[in-house]
């Protein structure tokens, strides 16, 4: 499929480039914008890109490939991110993982059926003091206990 | 806990410029512009302070490195890409104060004579990101971030910068390539970002806690400063104490608090169980025993005599239920997945260390095996291009060195002996 920005979104695209005084810095913010646009960065976005940054493919692909955020397929709707660090270890992170497995159907690195969930498990959130904790898409949820994590996947739409 | 950075920390909507501005925020800024920019510099030289961001570099020296004359632009860059295990701080600062911050960037951006700043945002903190500009945005409206800050003559530009997802980043020369819109790979040392740094000009690169406490400088003066922590190691530091602790959270104390009555005091103590090590500066540096950190003060010189670091003040309390292999195994096995892979030391070094930890955790493990760890923590030590490698190394040695006993155990038992302590298991009870 064609990746296009939006209209709103390609409006953006030159502010983002005044910031800096290469064409090639601007390669995280925009690729930010595809993945808030779309969820993820196909093949075809990240030529779209860079053909926007004056670059070859391959070099937007290997940036996208070293940073663990940027998706390079479709999640669910949800990212759900459990803290697994020793830190939250230690403040007993590991019920969590089994308990949002559970609840949502999903094994760590699966999407649920119901193309709802994704779940992850990643390293050290900075959230140490308040853990256990997740972070599910841009929010982070902290000091969680099973009848917080019900009512936080219950609230989700 | 009213001293340098977090006075206002509790303030409600501190972040909103007119509570800020209410409570003292930018009344630093005449101050600053009524002095020259090398004025600025002696007095963060005469404040003492160091690099908040775990290396304890003094600040003042390292901006006077900056060369003013090379037709260059100038750039400074603040890390807060925290992601050092056991450390939670800057993101303190972050949600509550981000005024401050930007207060501090300005006075640091006037004194190294740049123009253009950069904030560098670990990728998960999109929250953090987003109030960060909307508080741009409000300076910006009011003539402190722009062209002609309060009519001073003086330009500053403040973008922020969103990294996605990699513990490297938060190294400065890995950040600066990151920044640069390639893949978080450090950089050999020198050039140092000083003279070369972001887009090849000269660079200072700081912590947010250190930027954080530049305002107060300028406006009580390095003396001033001085009137907290001890002749080394002056002004105050946060710590973010978490693990098994009653009150975990962030404390800011002036330098040379003894860690005791800072532990009792200020956290609570543990949760009722022994303690059984601390680690103070964040996963990176060595662990001490409950008997060598008792005796220790929260100072730079003190944590060197004690055999650690004060790092990035993470501070990450463990008492007896844990078994020390199984630890030592859960840190390796954060070095070994944000390796960035560049070097073969620290790419198989970390590797290996998680394999033969994990293995002697499982009981399975090789008479060689403790030998065989320090000797991949000797190869990995200072033979890198960053410290990233140390980072492991220094744990590996220090767990074996205070737990020796622990690790020899597992081996002659062919199990782990508190597998009803273990990390595990405390959790179901
Ligand atoms: C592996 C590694 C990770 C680091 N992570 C951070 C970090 O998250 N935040 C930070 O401020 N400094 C971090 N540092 C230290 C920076 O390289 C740099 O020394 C610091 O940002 C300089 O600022 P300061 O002088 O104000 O401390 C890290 C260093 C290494 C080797
Ligand atoms: S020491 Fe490790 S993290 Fe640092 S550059 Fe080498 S491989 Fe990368």
């Amino acid at each position: 499929m064609k990746f296009q920005f939006t209209k709103e979104r390609e409006a953006k695209l030159p502010n983002i480039f005044a910031k800096y005084p290469t064409k090639r810095a601007a390669m995280l913010p925009i690729l930010w914008l595809v993945q808030e646009q779309e969820g993820w960065i196909s093949e075809e976005a990240m030529q779209v890109v860079a053909a926007k940054l004056e670059l070859a493919p391959g070099a937007v692909q290997e940036v996208v490939s070293f940073y663990t955020m940027f998706n390079r397929k479709p999640l669910g709707q949800h990212h759900i991110q459990v803290c697994n660090n020793f830190c939250c270890r230690l403040r007993g992170a590991d019920w969590l993982v089994d308990y949002v497995k559970q609840k949502t159907g999903c094994k760590v690195g699966e999407t649920s059926s119901d193309g709802r969930f994704h779940l992850s498990t990643v390293e050290c959130l900075a959230s140490c003091g308040t853990a256990p904790m997740m972070q599910i898409n841009n929010d982070y949820y902290e000091n969680l206990t099973p009848e917080k994590v019900d009512k936080i996947l219950k609230d989700l739409t | 806990m009213t001293f340098v950075l977090t006075k206002n920390c509790e303030v409600q909507n501190m972040p909103q410029l007119e509570v800020a501005r209410k409570h003292g925020a930018y009344a630093s800024l005449e101050k600053l512009f009524a002095r020259q920019p090398k004025d600025i510099i002696e007095e963060v030289k005469t404040s003492g302070l160091r690099g908040r961001g775990g290396a304890g570099f003094p600040t003042g020296m390292k901006w006077s490195f900056v060369p003013q004359n090379t037709g260059k632009p100038i750039y400074l860059v603040v890390n807060a890409d925290e992601s050092e295990p056991g450390t939670f701080k800057d993101r303190f600062l972050l949600e509550r104060d981000p005024h401050l911050l930007i207060e501090g960037i300005i006075a640091a951006s006037y004194a190294i004579g740049s123009h253009t700043a950069y904030v560098y945002f670990r990728g998960e903190f999109y929250r953090q990101w987003e109030l960060f500009e909307k508080a741009c945005a409000e300076a910006r409206a009011a003539g402190l971030i722009g062209k002609n800050i309060l009519g001073k003559g003086y330009d500053l530009e403040i973008y922020a910068h969103r990294g996605a997802g990699a513990y490297i980043c938060g190294e400065e020369t890995a950040l600066l390539s990151s920044l640069e819109g390639g893949r978080g790979y450090p950089r050999i040392k020198p050039p140092f970002p000083a003279i070369e740094g972001l887009f090849a000009c000269p660079t200072i690169v700081n912590n947010v806690e250190t930027i954080c406490a530049v305002p107060y400088i300028v406006r009580e003066g390095g003396a001033g400063y001085r009137k907290f922590g001890t002749e080394k190691s002056s002004g105050t530091k946060l710590f973010s104490v978490c693990g098994h602790v009653k009150k975990p959270g962030v404390y800011e104390v002036p330098l040379g608090t003894p860690f005791k009555s800072f532990f009792k005091d200020y956290c609570g103590g543990t949760n009722g169980r022994p303690l059984k090590a601390v680690i103070v500066g964040g996963s990176s540096v060595p662990v001490l025993t409950a008997e060598q950190v008792m005796t220790m003060t929260l100072d730079y010189e003190a944590a060197q005599i004690a055999g650690t670091l004060l790092g990035s003040g993470g501070m990450i309390i463990v008492d007896d239920s844990v078994c020390a292999v199984e630890a030592l195994a859960d840190l390796a096995r954060f070095y070994a997945h944000e390796s960035c892979g560049q070097c073969t030391p620290c790419r198989e070094g970390t590797g290996w260390s998680k394999k033969i930890l994990d293995r002697l955790e499982a009981g399975r493990g090789e008479d060689s095996d403790i030998s065989l760890l320090l000797q991949l923590a000797d190869n990995m030590g200072g033979k890198t291009i960053c410290t990233f490698a140390d980072a492991l190394a220094m744990p590996i040695r220090s767990w074996i060195k205070c737990f020796r006993t622990e690790f020899e155990d597992h081996l002659r038992l062919k199990t782990c002996p508190m597998k009803i302590g273990t990390l595990n298991s405390i959790r179901s009870s």
